[in-house]
């Protein structure tokens, strides 16, 4: 980890409600984002992966957002949504290489057979394993987690930071949103806490 | 056209009396449609009156400039119709503009060649052949159209979170929006599939029936028929295609993001 050459760069974003915030995450450092409900934490990492209309600059290592085309910016910044979106009848299919990721469906508490399932059976938690699972797939170099545990029990939970430390340790940059203090202290390096459109540091 | 027999206006108020006992039983066991009935009926005769005498004095005039201001008005006609249909639409000009523009283009397009080249009336705009041929085009090109973009803005605005999924997942925006795209397609070309199957067996074309009443030969009117229908499906098809490209286009940006907020919503109703 080295704070002064952030993996991920951001600078002077603004959008809605937000900023112009600017601060960095480094390779293998989990930074966390607090704050009240309706502060604007999902419109935050929306705004970072490019999916809304936003100002400011935002680097990942030597690849400049602006210079690249969006998806590709998208495959180096992953971003896992509070709600997962499904768009076929069964999980494989939103895979890229189902039977590649089959043998990790135990790393987030699920039968290897779930990938047979259909997702209108999945449960809210299942769902968002899978999601997950998903937005590792491609191997991303930074990760905008919006409430990855929100649904889950507290065993599932510990089972998911423990696949996010192994992210870490490949050297991923993780920006996670929790409500969760005690997660926060686990997982995270740093503590951030949103408010006013203001990133403030939360003594560790 | 020798064996053409000419109707009277007593044979009309004759064939109205049907439509006129509808109305009566609809009193008789209040079911309130006599009132809706009557208005439309009205309507139609009014409307019909009216375009039979706009026609006649239309083709005697012969003007380039009057047929180019019907066929014009005729256009913007079925482009508000098509706006009017959507349940969601696009906000601003867009909303008049795209399924207008498609229809201009796929509809009125096609038309002028069919005009040129197939039909060859002399000169080729001649109101009595480019106002029908017109007519029928845009009737169906609307109907596809508004089908389609209705299907289009309803499926993206239901289905924002898989597709933001998709997009998030590193999918360009054709990509992302190729589903729901498909479908709207799909329900934009339906009609005229169906039309199409089903002419000749279920149903005889308007167009065709009133040729024959007048005198024309079935294989002549047949083959007219036909010119239209593959008239009709080209501009259908053609238009359905512009429009939702063009809608699809409009509600995502060139950093492959969604852009709902250039759609309006409907008003919230139980
Ligand atoms: N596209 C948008 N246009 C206008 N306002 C928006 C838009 N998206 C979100 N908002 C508003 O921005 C505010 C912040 O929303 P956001 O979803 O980021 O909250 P949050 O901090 O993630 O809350 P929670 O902890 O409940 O998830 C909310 O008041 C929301 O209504
Ligand atoms: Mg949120």
């Amino acid at each position: 980890m080295n704070p002064e050459n952030p993996l991920l760069k951001v600078r002077a974003l603004t959008r809605l409600m937000i900023g112009p915030v600017s601060f960095g995450v480094g390779a293998g450092e989990c930074v966390a984002i607090t704050g009240p409900s309706g502060t604007g934490k999902s419109v935050l990492l929306r705004a970072i992966v490019d999916l809304d209309p936003n100002d400011g600059q935002v680097q990942a290592g030597d690849v400049i957002r602006a210079d690249v085309p969006a998806p590709d910016w998208r495959k180096t910044v992953a971003m896992l949504p509070a709600e997962s979106g499904w768009w076929l009848d069964h999980v494989a299919p939103h895979f890229q290489a189902p039977d590649r990721i089959r043998g990790q469906l135990p790393l987030v508490g699920l039968p290897e057979t779930a990938m047979e399932w259909e997702v209108a059976r999945l449960s809210t938690g299942e769902k968002h394993r899978l999601a997950l699972l998903r937005c590792l797939e491609g191997g991303p170099k930074v990760l905008l987690l919006d409430e990855p545990t929100a649904a889950l029990d507290h065993d599932t939970t510990l089972q998911i930071e423990a696949l996010l430390k192994q992210q870490l340790d490949q050297g991923t940059a993780i920006l996670i949103v929790t409500h969760d203090g005690t997660q926060a202290k686990r997982l995270a390096h740093r503590i951030l806490r949103l408010e006013d459109g203001q990133l403030q540091r939360v003594a560790a | 056209m020798s064996n053409y027999i000419a109707l009277t206006y007593t044979d009309l108020l004759l064939a109205s009396i049907f439509l006129v006992i509808n109305g009566l039983l609809s009193l008789w066991l209040h079911l309130g449609l006599e009132r809706k009935l009557a208005i439309a009926a009205v309507r139609m005769v009014v409307q019909l009156i009216l375009v039979g005498l706009l026609l006649k004095s239309l083709f005697s005039i012969l003007s380039p400039w009057l047929t180019l201001l019907v066929a014009t008005s005729m256009v913007l006609f079925a482009g508000r119709e098509v706006w009017a249909r959507q349940e969601r639409k696009l906000r601003g000009l867009w909303g008049f503009g795209i399924g207008t523009g498609a229809m201009a283009f796929a509809g009125a397009g096609i038309t002028v060649i069919a005009l040129t080249t197939m039909i060859g009336s002399d000169p080729w705009w001649t109101p009595r052949f480019a106002l029908p041929v017109l007519g029928m085009v845009l009737g169906n090109t609307m109907n596809g159209i508004s089908l389609a973009l209705d299907a289009l803005h309803t499926g993206i605005s239901r289905e924002r979170v898989s597709i933001e999924a998709q997009l998030l997942l590193g999918q360009t925006r054709w990509s992302a929006l190729r589903p729901v795209l498909r479908r709207a397609l799909r329900s934009g070309f339906m009609p005229i599939i169906n039309a199409m199957g089903a002419v000749g067996i279920v149903s005889l074309p308007g167009m065709m029936t009133g040729q024959i009443l007048s005198g024309v030969d079935p294989t002549e009117a047949v083959k007219y028929q036909l010119l239209v229908m593959f008239l009709i499906g080209g501009a259908t098809g053609l238009g359905v295609l512009a429009a939702t490209f063009g809608s699809v286009w409009r509600l995502t940006d060139e950093r492959d993001r969604l852009r709902l907020e250039r759609l309006t919503k409907p008003k919230d109703s139980a």
